[in-house]
């Protein structure tokens, strides 16, 4: 405990006097402090689980960024407007990611050292995800009344939820390889979803 | 407007307003108009349109250039178009960052002469006689504007500004504004998006709440923006809308109605640039008319040729249908970008002059299911809320403005694909990076070409920036590794800059904008435009000098605070000393003689940081609570 703490100061860059690494702001003099290499969900002041409540990753986000957006220190220091651009870099980025199911199941596995790759572009692995896609890909392509479309896309909706409630479960038992697999199975669908989406907004258009 | 809410003056610890704001003169909200312009102030949260002596909000942005030299901003600006119409300039907004071939695309809709400019970049035009660029032109308009607001502040001097954009301007776009109120001896605070600047004007003075969508329609550009809007929070979710459709377009298919009909009564082909224009003004006339009439008469006489022309409401909305059709397919396709959808929308808030169309509202009505907002002034809110934004960014606020950017940025790849680096709707300041492979033995240059916009092929995208990083180590074809990094800061300008990875190389780049102006040309109409331009920068980096040395000071006296004991006597005051020392040259004029004081405060306190960082490491070691260093980690 000690030890660490110990490793964890380091100079402010404005009074030069000890500050912790991850602080935000020095307690001394106030100056704001740089972003420094911690997960996002540390950033956030979440704990890490891919469960995550969107109502209070939005407050934590906005209660960060109230206090070091570009926007607080305008009028200060050009080293301070910079330091609190990373700042606001770094929350931004960290929201955006845990926002986002995909992202966030993939950010979590690469911090439980398990990464997944999510652009190996095209290719499938798993023979039975590939069958699968093509043949929902065929049937979405081949849609041609706004009923049918309509309802092929709730369907690909709906499995989007399912397969993140599988990845909830997954984690949830510690099963890595399982959350990882359902990961990958997850970007398809989404992508599946989104085509989805597209088409039928494309032919509800053309009815007008 | 005057009685309107008070901003919440809550400042977070160690970022009280900067003293001595009075120095910096006051800071304005501008919006600056494809038609119209208004610039505004808030004080302690309460706002003021700056009126000119007629008691008008609106400048007209038409600038008028005279044979002798003379530039004429507003009104009078535009009444001239009828008699000098080869003088006047008006919607230059819409060619801001733009080249010729955006001219081309607008054909027709453009009365102007264009200059040829073999190297490419950025459009001129000939106006009496002289040869300027948008930025120039926008730059006169700034000026009039700063004019009027320093005339409206009894002789206040106005330095400072937030200035608005379209959301969906591109960085070119947001360039040439920046350089135009810098051309105009203007500091730009913060460039804010026009619906977002609407947003917050409706949130702090109606104290809305919610989901809104903000629909923008002006005279050249088309916005719609989705916020979410809380506790002083306003976030937006989605963005979209053209940059190049408004009122003008309509005022134009209006104007080709007449100039039709004119040609077929009076039996003529050849249209020419004065009935061209009278045909424009009368058509922006019929359609302010028709807003609150049923049908009307105009005559538009040039050469001694009059010709008369009827136009009734019906006949109007027939001729904008069209372009008010396009602004609702983008709502549509922005609401589902966002993933929200229309029913969970609380309202929808009109902004821009062209919302006054009744067939406007009524579409927008029909599209979110609800009547929109129009309680703030159309014309205005945008100024009201770049006001508030003004001072929030000067005064200190607990407000929040959280943007996106609104076009995703891409490189060009092999066979001329857009691999997109930041998407569309990422939240700024944003910094993203992408790492590219050298493609043939030996190579030790490679060409970069950044490009704005959704489509996968470059050529339909908008090309913001080409340039060459050189000095690649020769390698194996693929061996090298280019990392490309993007950054786009709280004003959606975007930074981009590129080093090899494998030997850690950080290559020059130079970044020459392909619709932007180079530094030497901003340097040499810098020179051309100021008398002052040496003082205005000397002053800017005096100022900005002692801002720091400022903090140097805060910093030492609160460390002194702390630990003020770890010095002994003589110690001590050669630290006051030097502090001394370094108020002294703030309270002068010499930038250099800040500089060296700081630089001597920092030798003369070198001892202490250092016992201080070993008491810290002291007493962490010795177990006592680093709660106080740790102090603002963790939730709110």
């Amino acid at each position: 405990m000690n030890a660490s703490a110990v490793a964890q100061l380091v100079p402010c860059w404005s009074c030069k006097g000890p500050v912790a690494s991850r602080a935000l702001f020095c307690s001394v003099c106030g100056a704001v402090q740089g972003p420094g290499a911690i997960d996002h969900f540390t950033r956030l002041g979440l704990r890490p689980t891919f469960e995550i409540d969107q109502d209070e990753l939005e407050r934590q986000y906005f209660g960060f960024q109230r206090r070091l957006h570009p926007d607080r220190f305008a009028a200060k220091s050009a080293k301070e407007r910079a330091l609190s651009q990373s700042q606001a870099t770094a929350l931004n980025e960290a929201y955006e990611t845990l926002k986002d199911p995909l992202k966030r199941s993939a950010y979590l596995l690469s911090l439980l050292d398990h990464p997944v790759d999510l652009t190996a572009c095209g290719t499938i692995n798993d023979p039975v995800l590939l069958m699968e896609q093509m043949e929902k890909r065929e049937a979405i392509a081949e849609a041609d009344t706004p009923d049918a479309i309509t309802r092929l896309s709730a369907e690909a909706d709906t499995e989007v939820l399912a397969c993140q409630c599988h990845i909830s479960a997954a984690f949830a038992a510690g099963d890595l390889d399982e959350a990882a697999h359902l990961t990958i199975r997850l970007k398809y669908l989404v992508k599946l979803a989104d085509e989805a989406r597209t088409r039928k907004t494309r032919m509800t258009r053309a009815m007008r | 407007m005057s009685d309107g809410l008070v901003l919440l003056q809550l400042h977070e610890p160690g970022e009280t307003p900067a003293p001595h704001e009075n120095e910096k003169g006051a800071a304005v909200g501008i919006d600056l108009g494809t038609t119209n312009s208004v610039v505004a102030i808030a004080f302690e949260g309460s706002v003021e349109v700056l009126r000119g002596a007629d008691g008008k909000a609106l400048i007209p942005s038409v600038v008028h250039y005279g044979d002798d030299g003379s530039v004429v901003v507003g009104a009078s600006a535009r009444e001239a178009i009828l008699d000098t119409p080869d003088h006047v300039v008006s919607s230059i907004k819409r060619l801001m960052g733009r080249g010729i071939e955006d001219v081309k695309a607008l054909a027709g809709t453009m009365p102007y002469a264009v200059e040829p400019n073999p190297e490419g970049g950025m459009v001129r035009l000939r106006v009496a006689g002289k040869v300027l660029t948008p930025v120039e032109i926008s730059a006169d308009i700034l000026r009039a504007i700063k004019a009027r607001a320093e005339e409206a502040l009894l002789g206040r001097h106005v330095a400072r500004a937030v200035v608005t954009v379209p959301a969906y301007f591109d960085d070119a776009a947001r360039t040439a504004t920046k350089d135009a109120a810098r051309l105009a001896e203007i500091e730009v605070l913060r460039l804010v998006n026009e619906p977002t600047a609407a947003a917050l004007a409706y949130g702090l003075e109606n104290s809305v709440e919610g989901l809104y969508a903000v629909y923008d329609l002006g005279g050249g550009t088309f916005d719609i923006s989705i916020l979410k809007m809380e506790k002083g929070v306003f976030q937006v979710k989605a963005t979209g809308g053209d940059a190049v459709l408004g009122g003008d377009d309509i005022d134009h298919a209006v104007a080709e109605h007449f100039l039709a009909e004119r040609a077929g009564g009076l039996g003529e082909q050849t249209i020419t640039a004065g009935e061209a224009k009278q045909a424009l003004m009368t058509a922006r006339v019929a359609k302010e008319c028709l807003t609150s009439r049923a049908d009307g008469e105009w005559m538009i006489e040039v050469d001694g040729k009059p010709s008369r022309h009827a136009l009734d409401k019906a006949a109007l909305e027939a001729l904008a249908a069209p372009f008010v059709d396009r602004t609702i397919d983008i709502c549509r396709a922005v609401v589902e970008d966002s993933g929200i959808a229309v029913a969970d929308i609380q309202g929808v808030v009109l902004v821009g002059g062209s919302t006054r169309m009744p067939l406007v509202r009524r579409r927008v009505a029909e599209f979110f299911g609800r009547p929109p907002l129009s309680d703030i002034n159309p014309d205005e809110v945008v100024a009201v809320g770049a006001a508030l934004q003004a001072e929030a960014l000067t005064a200190g606020s607990d407000t929040l403005l959280l943007d996106v950017t609104p076009l995703s940025l891409g490189i060009e790849t092999m066979g001329g694909i857009v691999e997109k680096v930041i998407p569309r709707n990422t939240p700024i300041p944003v910094a993203m990076a992408q790492e590219f492979t050298t493609y043939q033995d030996g190579q030790t240059a490679m060409s970069i070409h950044v490009v704005q916009g959704e489509r996968e092929m470059v050529s339909q995208n908008r090309s913001l920036a080409r340039f060459v990083l050189r000095g690649i180590p020769p390698m194996a074809a693929g061996a090298g590794r280019i990392r490309v990094s993007f950054q786009v800061d709280a004003d959606g300008l975007l930074t981009v800059s590129a080093r090899e990875m494998t030997t850690g190389t950080e290559a020059n780049v130079a970044v020459k904008p392909s619709y932007g102006l180079s530094e030497d040309e901003m340097a040499d109409m810098l020179r051309d435009s100021l008398v002052n331009a040496r003082a205005d920068m000397d002053q800017r980096l005096l100022t900005e000098a002692v801002v720091e040395a400022r903090r140097s000071v805060l910093a030492v006296r609160s460390a002194l605070g702390v630990d003020g004991d770890l010095l002994s006597a003589d110690e001590r005051k050669a630290v006051d000393a030097a502090v001394a020392a370094v108020e002294a040259a703030c309270a002068g004029s010499d930038r250099d003689a800040v500089n060296v004081a700081v630089e001597d405060l920092e030798q003369a306190t070198k001892a202490f940081a250092e016992r201080r960082m070993d008491r810290g490491i002291r007493q962490a070691l010795a177990g006592v609570s680093v709660d106080r260093l740790d102090d603002a980690l963790g939730g709110e």
